[in-house]
């Protein structure tokens, strides 16, 4: 066991270079009151990958990401991006929050929203150019939503809005992608669409990192797999990391073995 | 000529009027938003003891002793809302509303208990205002308004308010893009390198600023109406946060003028003799608008709601 750990860690340590890694967060711990929700985590992101970040309801998923990204305080932790600290790599990140964390009854317009993925751009008080527009409705475009441009955000279903947040992401011109549950109560057309635009990403080089809370579609959508229940339980492409075995260690009970069963494990 | 006793009697109270509403009005769309509108609340109550305790400590109704008074019991206020909030471990709105509502009655009575006969200072005061007293003794007439002499009697109250109205409009002008990115999305915001806590807090001490100003001039009924009711009514207009900005200007003046004159003019017509409160009228008039906008506005749907 030991031997394996040392190996473990020895050569993902040799393998990557820290500016090559996209995201690399150590010992990152974060508790809510007295109880730990995320303890002592080491999580690396690989260049062009797609990984899937699972466990459990309330097992730390997006406390993770949101600790990674310094908008959650957390107990002790350290966050490198690009082998930078996050300070100094913010250009480089794009998040797209959980949809429900906003509220969509706010005064705007889907393109306003769009617009604030160029606020880098802009800055505090520059004007919204024909070329700013051009590009926000580029990126409307890409996630099929251009004809929604001039819309209200609360008219907006579940998974326009969601498709809305992508498309401000996009607007970052970011390195790496971070998606807090981007299929949340989503449509099929939207998972569909998203996924798409995802995929898209990882071909023109850019690197996905994406809360997700469904088993089936893992080995579909993603390459890499980062399990958490509160620790990390596994780390890895996804035939060496999604396994029955790790999977009923992350959820326990939770996860009858009759569905662990019917999941399209690539290696057991 | 009836512009003489207009720019004598009446210019300045409406201009202050205006000027306090639409100071308040600003930063409330933000509060609104945030659903922090009992932040101009608080602010306007616990302004009344740091008031009163400065009058204590000098004597004399004075402004700056006043604004600093107001300041330090709007800090004291803030450090003991942390305090119950974390003690208690309860949250916010409830520690809010113990800080603020213990504070204004700390105020009344520390204001009924001294000797405050001698001078313009009493509770009425403090929820009215004197409006109608913050008259332009020196003005002739519009000529008033070009003569050095005759503009340096303008009432104190009338540059001190117009400065912060500047400031305030200022503020939210420089500052739109952060105040809204971090009022609709404070985690992407956040991820941007926005320091979302300060644009808080700024926001907090711009109200608290305007709160002070207004009430000097015009009394806390007028501060917590305005905060609230033309921010409000205006999101039942528009679906658009820059349009409701503009609607909710609108509003503060409309608020202003009409319960003013309302005030000043209302009981005549109704065949009685005194004048009404203007701070209470207007106060009154910005809730009729709300109420309107409530039955007849065109964006009184909540379309956001947690549908799925």
């Amino acid at each position: 066991m030991t031997i394996e750990l040392i190996t473990e860690q020895g050569a993902s340590q040799i393998d990557l270079k820290p500016e090559d890694c996209p995201l690399m967060v150590r010992g990152m711990t974060v508790s809510y009151g007295q109880k730990p929700v995320v303890f002592s985590v080491d999580l690396t992101v690989h260049q062009e990958s797609m990984t899937a970040i699972i466990g459990p309801n309330g097992a730390g998923k997006s406390t993770l990401l949101k600790a990674a990204l310094g908008i959650v305080k957390p107990l002790a932790g350290r966050t490198f991006v690009y082998g930078n600290s996050l300070a100094k790599q913010r250009h480089r990140i794009a998040y797209v929050p959980q949809r429900a964390s906003v509220d969509w009854d706010f005064p705007t317009r889907v393109i306003d929203v769009v617009l604030m993925g160029l606020y880098r751009e802009l800055g505090l008080l520059g004007r919204v150019r024909k070329s700013h527009e051009a590009k926000a409705i580029a990126c409307l475009e890409r996630v099929g939503m251009v004809d929604f441009a001039d819309r209200q955000i609360g008219q907006l279903s579940g998974g326009q809005q969601q498709r809305v947040f992508l498309a401000r992401a996009l607007a970052q011109g970011a390195d790496l992608y971070l998606l807090d549950e981007p299929f949340a109560g989503v449509d099929a057309a939207t998972e569909k669409a998203i996924i798409n635009v995802l995929k898209g990403l990882k071909a023109e080089g850019k690197t996905v990192v994406a809360v997700h809370h469904d088993l089936t579609t893992v080995a579909e959508y993603f390459d890499r797999v980062f399990m958490i229940n509160t620790r990390k339980i596994a780390e890895g492409s996804v035939e060496e990391a999604f396994t029955s075995e790790n999977l009923s260690k992350a959820y326990g009970g939770r996860l009858a073995t009759g569905q662990i069963d019917q999941l399209d494990l690539a290696a057991v | 000529m009836i512009g003489e006793e207009f720019v004598a009697l009446s210019l300045t109270p409406l201009l202050i009027g205006v000027f306090s509403a639409i100071a308040c009005a600003l930063p409330g769309n933000f509060l609104v938003l945030r659903k922090q509108a009992l932040i101009g609340d608080a602010i306007s109550h616990v302004v009344l003891p740091g008031i009163v305790v400065a009058f204590l400590l000098t004597g004399v109704v004075a402004a700056w002793p006043m604004m600093i008074g107001a300041a330090a019991a709007s800090v004291v206020a803030v450090v003991l809302i942390e305090a119950v909030r974390r003690l208690g471990r309860i949250e916010p709105g409830a520690a809010m509303g113990l800080v603020f509502t213990t504070m204004f009655a700390a105020g009344v009575l520390v204001l009924e208990q001294t000797d405050t006969s001698s001078v313009h200072l009493d509770v009425e005061h403090a929820l009215y205002g004197n409006l109608e007293s913050l008259i332009w003794l020196d003005a002739m007439g519009w000529h008033s308004l070009f003569d050095p002499a005759a503009l340096s009697g303008l009432p104190s109250e009338l540059p001190r308010i117009a400065i912060t109205l500047i400031c305030v409009s200022l503020f939210t002008w420089v500052f739109w893009r952060p105040l809204k990115l971090s009022t609709f999305d404070e985690g992407f915001a956040q991820t941007m390198g926005l320091p979302t806590g300060l644009i808080g807090l700024a926001l907090v001490i711009v109200a608290a600023v305007a709160a002070v100003a207004a009430f000097d001039a015009v009394g806390s009924i007028i501060v917590i109406a305005m905060f609230i009711c033309p921010p409000a009514a205006a999101r039942l207009m528009t679906n658009q946060l820059e349009r409701q900005i503009a609607w909710s200007v609108l509003f503060a003046i409309v608020s202003a003028v009409l319960g003013y004159v309302l005030a000043g003019y209302g009981p005549l017509w109704l065949g009685s003799q005194n004048a009404v409160s203007a701070a209470g009228m207007i106060a009154t008039v910005s809730g009729v608008i709300l109420a309107l906008t409530a039955i007849f506005g065109p964006c009184r749907t909540r379309l956001g709601a947690p549908s799925t």
